[in-house]
């Protein structure tokens, strides 16, 4: 199990075990933790509705692939520290990053 | 006003199929979109992505099966309204309904479909200043019609492929283009990149790069941008339109005030007939929800075929359903 921190737009700011050796990605981890994250293209870096920042530990994550490029090239609130929750495999180098949503939460109607 | 017997919201994969199975009941379509081309998620998010598990295509690209849909209901002759979201659906004394869209396009069909996947494809806005009050007053976020544009002083915004697409077409049409990008590389298509790249150095557009633009003016309609360079200065510049082009996300839109009942974003339908809670109103593909719901394609046919059937009855009350397969009939056209 590892440790990541993640903050919502409204900024509260839960932490988070995960375990590194399923091969979940961030996008997922988030889903099952019950994030309002749209993910509507099922992790194929194709919708950009799971974009977060990475506030703490961006260094220790791979590298981002073209594909993943891409897709933030065309998020208009993209910055240097972007990434794609579902491009971001969970290991142990994920271990005390922080991560902020940006995308758009889904719509929930009672 | 446009008439039809079924006007079918989202021109997506599950809505074209419908005008197949309302065809062969001798049911008329007409399909409104908010974009302004067919195909939903398939065109929008993966055109060139190869699909498995349509029955009877061992693999197909998206925008292949797209285009054979088109050809497969071409012979139903259905009518389109694109680039229009349907806003309203009011409900007549005699059961039918008028459909108002954004444009203020009416339609009066006796029923309606909806098959509005994962809801209207809206435009990423990016954080500008009064962006949103100068839409449709020189901001606009989807080129229509590029003849609008001719002649005119025109800033595009965004990096991807729809940016360099138009930045390219627009060249020929306005009077200048310039197009302003948060990187200084562009990952689009490369042979695009290259284009933009050689039109910039041959003084046909400009081309700002690592800036955004941050604010914008104008006296009732847009006149000028403010663009940040990566070392703050702020620099202005004078246009007669912003096209902002970051690519489009799904929401659900004013589905959710149509008086359906809504569970978690989708619509609750019956699965007899996949009817919703009102009367003539149906759901199928990504839109809809019950018990054991899978969101692919071919589940969204199969809906569109049990719709029309149910469909038949609120649009020949008097007459009795006698159904047949398409090989003993044939596609009997219009
Ligand atoms: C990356 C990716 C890969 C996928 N791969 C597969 C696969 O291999 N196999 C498979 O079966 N499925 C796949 N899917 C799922 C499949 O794309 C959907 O199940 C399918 O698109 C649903 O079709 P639809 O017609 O119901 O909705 P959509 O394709 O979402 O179309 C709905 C249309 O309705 C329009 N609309 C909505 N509201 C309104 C309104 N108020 N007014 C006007 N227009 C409106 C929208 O603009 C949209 O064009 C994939 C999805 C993604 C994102």
């Amino acid at each position: 199990m590892i440790n990541i921190t993640v903050l919502n737009k409204a900024g509260e700011e839960r932490e988070l075990e995960v375990p590194e050796d399923m091969g979940l990605n961030l996008m997922e981890i988030l889903k099952a933790n019950e994030y309002n994250v749209l993910a509507t293209c099922g992790g194929m870096a194709m919708c950009g509705t799971c974009h977060v920042q990475v506030l703490e530990g961006m260094d220790n994550l791979a590298a981002h692939s073209d594909a993943e490029l891409d897709m933030l090239d065309t998020l208009p609130d993209a910055e240097s520290n972007s990434r794609l929750a579902c491009q971001l495999r969970v290991d142990e180098n994920m271990h005390g990053a922080v991560f902020k949503l940006c995308a758009e939460e889904d719509v929930e109607v009672a | 006003m446009i008439t039809t017997d079924i006007c079918i919201i989202g021109a997506g994969p599950v809505g074209l199929f419908a005008v197949f199975e309302a065809g062969l009941l001798k049911m008329r379509c007409h399909l409104v979109d908010a974009l302004p081309q067919v195909g939903g998620q398939l065109s929008e998010i993966y055109p060139y992505k190869p699909i498995y598990d349509i029955p009877g295509a061992p693999e197909i690209k998206a925008q292949e099966l797209v285009d054979n849909l088109k050809k497969q209901i071409a012979p139903f002759a259905p009518t389109f309204t694109l680039g229009e979201r349907v806003e309203t659906i009011e409900r007549q004394e005699d059961k039918s309904f008028i459909v108002t869209t954004s444009d203020h396009t009416k339609i009066h069909c006796k029923v309606i479909t909806i098959a509005g996947g994962l809801g209207c494809f809206e435009p990423r806005k990016p954080a500008i200043e009064q962006l949103e009050a100068f839409e449709g007053k020189g901001v606009t976020y989807m080129v229509k019609d590029p003849e609008l544009f001719r002649d005119k002083h025109i800033v595009l915004a965004g990096g991807g492929d729809s940016a360099l697409d138009w930045t390219i077409y627009l060249s020929n049409v306005a009077k200048s283009v310039t197009l302003v990008h948060r990187g200084d590389t562009f990952r689009g298509a490369p042979d695009s990149a290259e284009k933009v790249f050689h039109l910039a150095e041959a003084g046909k557009i400009n081309l700002v790069l690592k800036s955004n633009i941050v604010k914008i003016n104008g006296n009732g309609k847009l006149n000028e941008v403010l663009i940040e360079g990566s070392d703050k200065t702020v620099t202005t510049m004078a246009t007669d339109y912003l096209i902002p082009l970051f690519g489009l996300s799904p929401k659900l839109g004013p589905i959710a005030d149509w008086g359906l009942n809504i569970d978690k974003s989708a619509i609750s339908v019956n699965t007899f007939d996949y009817s919703t809670n009102i009367e003539g109103i149906y759901a199928i593909g990504d839109i809809n929800t019950y018990p054991g719901k899978l969101k692919l394609i071919l589940c969204g046919f199969h809906e569109s075929a049990l719709m029309a059937h149910s469909a038949f009855k609120h649009v020949y009350p008097n007459q009795r359903l006698s159904f047949k397969y398409t090989t003993v009939n044939g596609v009997n056209a219009f």
